[in-house]
């Protein structure tokens, strides 16, 4: 029920709602917990709502830090 | 779409095999040698560990407890029956999401309502259920606000914009929960011995590091927040196997693309506004205080048990069920004697065997 799906904002709308692209399927979610959004920013999409923006930066050093873990371990 | 939108996401490396190899191999090198008990919190962590068949990849005396973290399921049959109690009344459309829908009350379910000629609808938001309100002035809509703190701001947001669009139509029956008091009864339980957390990564979303500290600070007991990828899970864990190699404590983030240390500050006073805390009732977990939401006095006329004072029938618990003992990671489902002879996901006794995200459910399809 805490499922919540990454989308890219397509466009913004009037009443604080916007158009995203959920896989493929577009429609319409509500920004009012993350007004700061802006098109083409990747949301966090549950129940109709955008919870925050995916941080594309932090998504890649998550990505570097699973590929040190191996050596990590090795050191420990 | 604007060109940095197609600056290509890489969500399926956190599903890459290879990158999986290496933490799995790590796991092994930290795990400790008399084993280790960690508990997945949330029952969406649950279903991903058995879809990806997960328990197969720890080592060999490495148990993952599966927790508390599906709303549906922790819904106590009381208030099963007051939502049902809900559709009976007169003009009322239920509007809430379809797992609650085939939930077992004490003598009956929405469905079963339905069947009845009860008016219920399945919507995927809040804001579906505000919809519903708009077009049809004539029917009073009464939205089930079922979920934690990943879905209590959405609910407090519907119920502001209900308030600013001057709705008389449209009223919340609140059982919204929060994790951090579940989870301080179940390290408590003697009978459960959890070594360290998974924690939550949607609910971090919303409240961030903080409220977990008490955990690690209070009791020792180290959790890792992740995400729902195999890697993301397989990264908390690793994360654990090293705190527990290192003999520490912390609370650490393995999902930082979608959880800030501080949370998301907006949605936590939108919950603030509109609910305040109040002891709530758990199945299994029973009595907590400060772990439900109740709408505050100022959005009283949005309270549908305030505007329709339900009756509600005396409550009687499923015969047999061990939800309770399952929600708490202190039985396995196999280990109930209902699992799969009498209780069944086309015939659930329990609500553990009738939402996606139960374990009993998990369980059912995956093992
Ligand atoms: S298998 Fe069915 S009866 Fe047993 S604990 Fe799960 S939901 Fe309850």
């Amino acid at each position: 029920m805490c499922l919540a799906i990454p989308a890219v904002i397509v466009e913004k709308k009037e009443n604080g709602l916007a158009e995203v692209d959920i896989l493929g399927v577009h429609r319409d979610i509500a920004l009012d917990l993350t007004p700061q959004a802006e098109t083409g920013d990747y949301v966090l999409v549950h129940a109709g709502f955008a919870i925050e923006v995916v941080d594309q930066q932090y998504a890649q050093e998550t990505l570097d830090l699973i590929k040190q873990f191996p050596e990590l371990a090795e050191q420990e | 779409m604007t060109s940095h939108a197609s600056a290509a996401f890489d969500l399926d490396a956190f599903k890459d095999p290879a990158l999986a190899l290496g933490l799995v191999e790590s796991i092994n090198k930290l795990a400790p040698v008399e084993g280790m008990t960690l508990m997945e919190v949330c029952g969406t962590h649950t279903v991903s560990i058995a879809r990806n068949g997960i328990r197969d990849l720890m080592p060999q005396n490495t148990r993952l407890a599966s927790g508390p973290g599906c709303p549906v399921c922790v819904t106590s049959n009381k208030d099963i029956d007051t939502i049902i109690a809900l559709s009976r009344v007169e003009g009322v459309t239920i509007a809430t999401f379809g797992d609650m829908t085939r939930v077992p009350g004490s003598t009956s379910s929405l469905l079963e309502e339905q069947a009845q000629g009860r008016s219920v609808q399945i919507v995927y938001s809040p804001l579906d259920a505000l919809t519903l309100a708009q077009e049809n002035p004539q029917q009073q809509i009464v939205f089930v606000g079922v979920g934690f703190e990943t879905t209590t701001p959405l609910v407090a947001m519907a119920i502001k914009r209900a308030a600013a669009l001057g709705l008389e139509n449209f009223s919340v029956y609140a059982v919204h929960k929060n994790m951090p008091g579940a989870l301080e009864v179940i390290v408590n339980d003697p009978r459960v011995k959890i070594d360290a957390l998974i924690l939550p990564g949607h609910v971090s979303t919303i409240i961030g590091v903080k409220p977990y500290e008490f955990l690690a600070k209070k009791y020792g007991i180290p959790g890792v927040i992740t995400g729902f990828e195999p890697n993301d899970i397989l990264q908390g864990v690793a994360m654990l196997a090293r705190q527990l190699h290192e003999g520490r404590a912390d609370i650490e983030i393995a999902y930082a693309r979608a959880v800030l240390p501080e949370g998301n500050p907006i949605a936590r006073a939108a919950i603030d506004e509109v609910f305040e805390t109040c002891t709530a009732t758990w199945r299994g977990l029973g009595e907590i205080a400060n772990s439900g939401y109740k709408i505050r006095p100022e959005f009283k006329q949005f309270d549908a048990v305030a505007r329709f004072a339900p009756e509600v029938e005396p409550t009687r618990e499923p015969k047999g069920c061990k939800c309770g003992d399952v929600l708490r990671g202190a039985m396995s489902p196999h280990e109930c004697p209902l699992f799969r002879t009498v209780c069944t996901p086309e015939n659930p006794v329990g609500p553990c065997m009738v939402s996606s995200e139960g374990s009993c459910a998990a369980y059912y399809r995956y093992y």
